[in-house]
């Protein structure tokens, strides 16, 4: 016969494999930010001497655009979806912007980027929350759709456009204090608002929910059409607003000046720790993320290593993480 | 006195497993003799789950030995324990639904005529072998899964909660089948919460507690309080007797929290009226498929009647998406937990997420105002929260206590409760029933479906009893034993017998059901198998 065993409480608090589990499991940017330093050590054994202030304002302005994208994606990714448009709708943007501002003006040159954004945001919430459309399909779509308005308006201004206005090339490019970007005047606030937004709110409280089980959210009362419509217009507008900081950064509009951006910004989302299933991440970690591809894409780039490099090592790291990632997870 | 080790045809030893913060098993042992049905028994919580996924391949324990006929193995995978001799049957048919029932078979090489004898002698009679597994009921569906298991001759047969939910003439075909199991040469670990089956098929039945081996029974007449004493590690306390019944059948002139008038939904449900009144508990009983789950669906907002209507305080109401539901009030837990729990979340966000809907609560969560109502509903319902970071690492039983957590901190006005004790632990159903009668003191009007008969006079002011789509009994509580419901839910007169060929006949009935196109054509033509044999009889 069995005897009855004594229970024992837990021992000693150990730094366990299990505990390392379950830090990375509940604040996954904890070890980000140390790949990140990782990151720049190696930056500075490659080329010593090359970090400093300076090159830390670099490498924020130029990961502040992509952190934006990357939040478009952070936030639909957490109800389960995606929004493959960001890159059209940010090029697209900056690229009306520069069409319209030496006519009607800058004012509304952005009033309308804007809202050519929210229709596009609109338009890609009622396929997806209404009539069911996989999200990678619909704003795979919608991509296509504002590639071809925008090579359509292309045709039409082509006369008229008279370049990046400056105020984008001051918010973009800009730096003040010596070595802090311009852009995180407009960053902070919105990386703030984002982050309240996801974790102090009942619309960021139904994002996580609708995105772990649409059922039970649905069974709770939450109407998903609702939340899915306002959700692709926030991230459409996100974009559009990314997309000036992109044109007035490399002082170029084109219709397919953020197109490259796409993938890194899914890549920065899921490295930072979201889950493209749905239900689990966070704004914190995406932003790292945005910043450890920016370095990573500088150091290639000081090495003078080609763009297929830099694809390559992206698309590794991106599936070596998620399957760290689901390593973890799993109970 | 421990015995020698050669005796045994599996025996875990000392087998701990830690998720996390959570120690799921701390020390638990099983030993089986050969031949022997035994029984592996704890609350919710104890680790029976985690002990069978261990055994299976499935976790991975972190400590402890896995032996079976003296020598250590180690299954990495449930198709290398099924390769070992190890089959296990769970609630959830592992059955592929896109795939006819012959498919499924060939794919884990089940030997046909051994099969089609199982099935057989388990009591479906023909089965269609053609036809997809998504089609066929869920009965039917764990009964070929249980075929298919025995059909292989496994050396150990691992049934976890086999009967829960079958109806009662499928429960007891395989309860017989279990028991001609037993001294053979495979022996079969037997999991249920049900402790009549326990000691009408057992042996011997180990007990866990906490992840810990408390103790092994040999089954006898009086070995039920030996096992419920060891599971909940004190004395029990006896389900406190109701004082007095609110005497709300009387007051007949108050208008009924929730009425429901000639409620007709295609196919499944024909012509359903009830009424619910505030501070009243009414139970549903059913045999498995008799169109409760449409009822349920209408009621709470998913599904759309086809005719009939529902009033709620006297006032008609339509629901086009279950918000309509809950702001008239109507709240739903349903019977699978993994429909109504955000899994990755925490016990306090699953628990506030009802307050979040309406978009004019999209704005920043007013914390003050919503955490003693969480705290509350925590409190009332006693809810562990050591792991509340995320919901999935709870136990069965504490999941279940947050889905009716949820609509608890709101406020409940009238709360369907489909099933909600099905496979949870003793202690937790006896918390679940004292909760529907506080809210139901409180005002609430509840109405209850249970597929275990017993909770009726526990928890219930009186019954309805459902057969085929139609209301065919309503029982005062005081007359809903056991067998007055099982011979409504089989639609019998109340003196009748309960004969076999009747079950038979009703099951039948429950098959074909299935095809609502058949079951159209009955109602069409006024030929009902089941009924009709019955009052021949």
């Amino acid at each position: 016969m069995t005897d009855t065993v004594t229970t024992t409480d837990s021992g000693p608090k150990r730094l366990t494999t299990a505990r390392l589990r379950g830090l990375f499991r509940e604040r996954p940017i904890i070890p980000l930010i140390g790949l990140l330093a990782i990151l720049v050590v190696v930056s500075e054994l490659i080329r010593p001497g090359i970090v400093s202030l300076n090159w830390a304002g670099v490498m924020v302005r130029a990961a502040v655009p992509l952190a934006i994208l990357a939040g478009c994606q952070t936030m639909t990714m957490l109800t389960g979806g995606i929004d493959l448009s960001v890159g059209a709708v940010a090029s697209m943007s900056g690229f009306v912007v520069a069409t319209l501002v030496g006519g009607p003006g800058l004012a509304t040159g952005i009033l309308v980027a804007l809202a050519v954004a929210a229709i596009v945001g609109l338009i890609s919430g009622i396929g997806v929350g209404i009539f069911r459309v996989h999200p990678l399909i619909m704003t795979l779509g919608m991509s296509l759709v504002v590639l071809g308005f925008a090579n359509v308006w292309q045709i039409r201004m082509v006369q008229t456009g008279s370049g990046v206005p400056d105020q984008f090339r001051d918010l973009g490019a800009g730096i003040f204090l010596g070595f802090v970007p311009r852009s995180l005047l407009l960053f902070v606030p919105l990386a703030i608002l984002i982050i309240l937004g996801l974790n102090r709110t009942g619309y960021g409280r139904l994002l996580y929910a609708i995105g772990d089980n649409p059922i039970a959210s649905r069974l709770s009362g939450a109407r998903s059409w609702q939340v899915l419509i306002v959700l692709y217009v926030i991230s459409a507008v996100l974009a559009g607003v990314a997309g000036f900081l992109y044109s007035g950064l490399t002082n170029v509009a084109s219709v397919t000046l953020a197109d490259t951006a796409l993938l890194p910004s899914v890549a920065a989302a899921v490295i930072g720790g979201t889950s493209i299933m749905g239900g689990r991440g966070g704004y914190g970690g995406t932003m790292v993320g945005a910043l450890i591809l920016t370095v990573i894409s500088s150091i290639l780039s000081s090495l003078g290593y080609p763009e297929a490099v830099r694809q390559i090592l992206f698309g590794a790291l991106i599936i070596f993480v998620a399957a760290a990632y689901t390593r973890v997870t799993e109970p | 006195m421990t015995a020698s080790t050669n005796g045994y045809l599996l025996e875990a030893s000392d087998v701990s497993k830690r998720y996390g913060a959570v120690v799921a098993l701390k020390s638990a042992s099983l030993r089986v003799r050969p031949g022997e049905a035994h029984a592996l028994m704890g609350a919710n919580g104890a680790g029976k789950s985690t002990l069978v996924k261990v055994l299976t391949g499935a976790v991975r324990p972190d400590e402890g030995t896995i032996t079976v006929r003296g020598k250590e193995r180690m299954a990495h995978s449930p198709a290398e324990a099924r390769r070992g001799g190890l089959v296990s049957v769970y609630q959830e048919p592992a059955l592929i639904p896109d795939l006819d029932i012959s498919s499924n078979l060939r794919l884990t090489e089940t030997p046909l005529e051994p099969f089609r004898d199982w099935v057989r002698q388990l009591g479906l009679g023909k089965l269609d072998l053609s036809r997809m597994a998504r089609d066929l009921p869920l009965a039917t569906l764990r009964i070929i899964d249980l075929a298919r298991a025995l059909a292989i001759r496994p050396d150990v047969l691992m049934l976890d909660e086999i009967t829960a939910a079958l109806p009662a003439n499928l429960t007891e075909s395989v309860l017989e089948v279990v028991a001609s199991q037993r001294g053979g040469e495979g022996s079969i670990i037997f999991i249920s919460h049900r402790m009549t089956e326990i000691a009408s098929v057992c042996d011997r039945a180990t007990v866990l507690r906490e992840g810990v081996t408390v103790g092994v029974v040999d089954i006898s007449a009086d070995s039920a309080d030996r096992i419920v004493e060891l599971m909940l590690g004190e004395a029990v306390g006896e389900m406190p007797e109701r004082t007095e019944r609110a005497a709300v059948a009387s007051q007949a002139d108050e208008v009924p929290r929730l009425e429901v008038r000639s409620l007709g939904s295609s196919g499944r449900l024909r012509d359903v009226s009830f009424d619910v009144r505030a501070g009243e508990v009414v139970g549903l009983v059913a045999l498995e498929g008799q169109g409760q789950d449409e009822l349920f669906d209408i009621l709470a907002g998913s599904e759309h009647a086809s005719t009939g209507e529902v009033l709620v305080d006297g006032r008609p109401v339509s629901f086009r998406h279950p918000a309509d539901a809950i702001r008239a009030g109507i709240v739903f837990v349903p019977a699978d937990r993994a429909e109504a729990l955000l899994m990755q979340r925490s016990v306090r966000e699953n628990i506030a997420l009802p307050f979040s809907t309406p978009i004019s609560r999209w704005g920043p969560i007013r914390k003050r105002n919503e955490k003693p109502k969480v705290d509350k509903a925590i409190d009332t319902l006693q809810i562990d929260t050591r792991a509340q970071k995320e919901v999935r690492l709870l136990s069965g039983g504490n999941q279940q206590k947050v889905t009716i957590a949820r609509w608890v901190a709101g406020g409940v006005q009238t709360m369907l409760c489909f099933d909600p004790t099905r496979g949870i632990d003793i202690r937790t159903k006896h918390q679940v029933y004292l909760l529907l009668r506080d809210l139901a003191e409180a005002g609430a009007a509840i109405l209850l479906y249970t597929s275990e008969l017993s909770e009726i006079q526990l928890t219930c002011d009186r019954a309805i009893v459902i057969f085929g789509g139609e209301v065919v009994a309503e029982i005062d509580v005081s007359d809903a034993d056991e067998a007055t419901l099982l011979r409504a839910a089989h639609n019998l007169r109340s003196d009748a017998p309960l004969p076999e060929e009747v079950v038979a006949a009703a099951v039948a009935a429950e098959e074909e059901a299935d095809d609502a196109g058949e079951e159209l054509a009955h109602q069409e033509s006024g030929e009902d198998p089941g009924p009709a044999e019955a009052g021949d009889l």
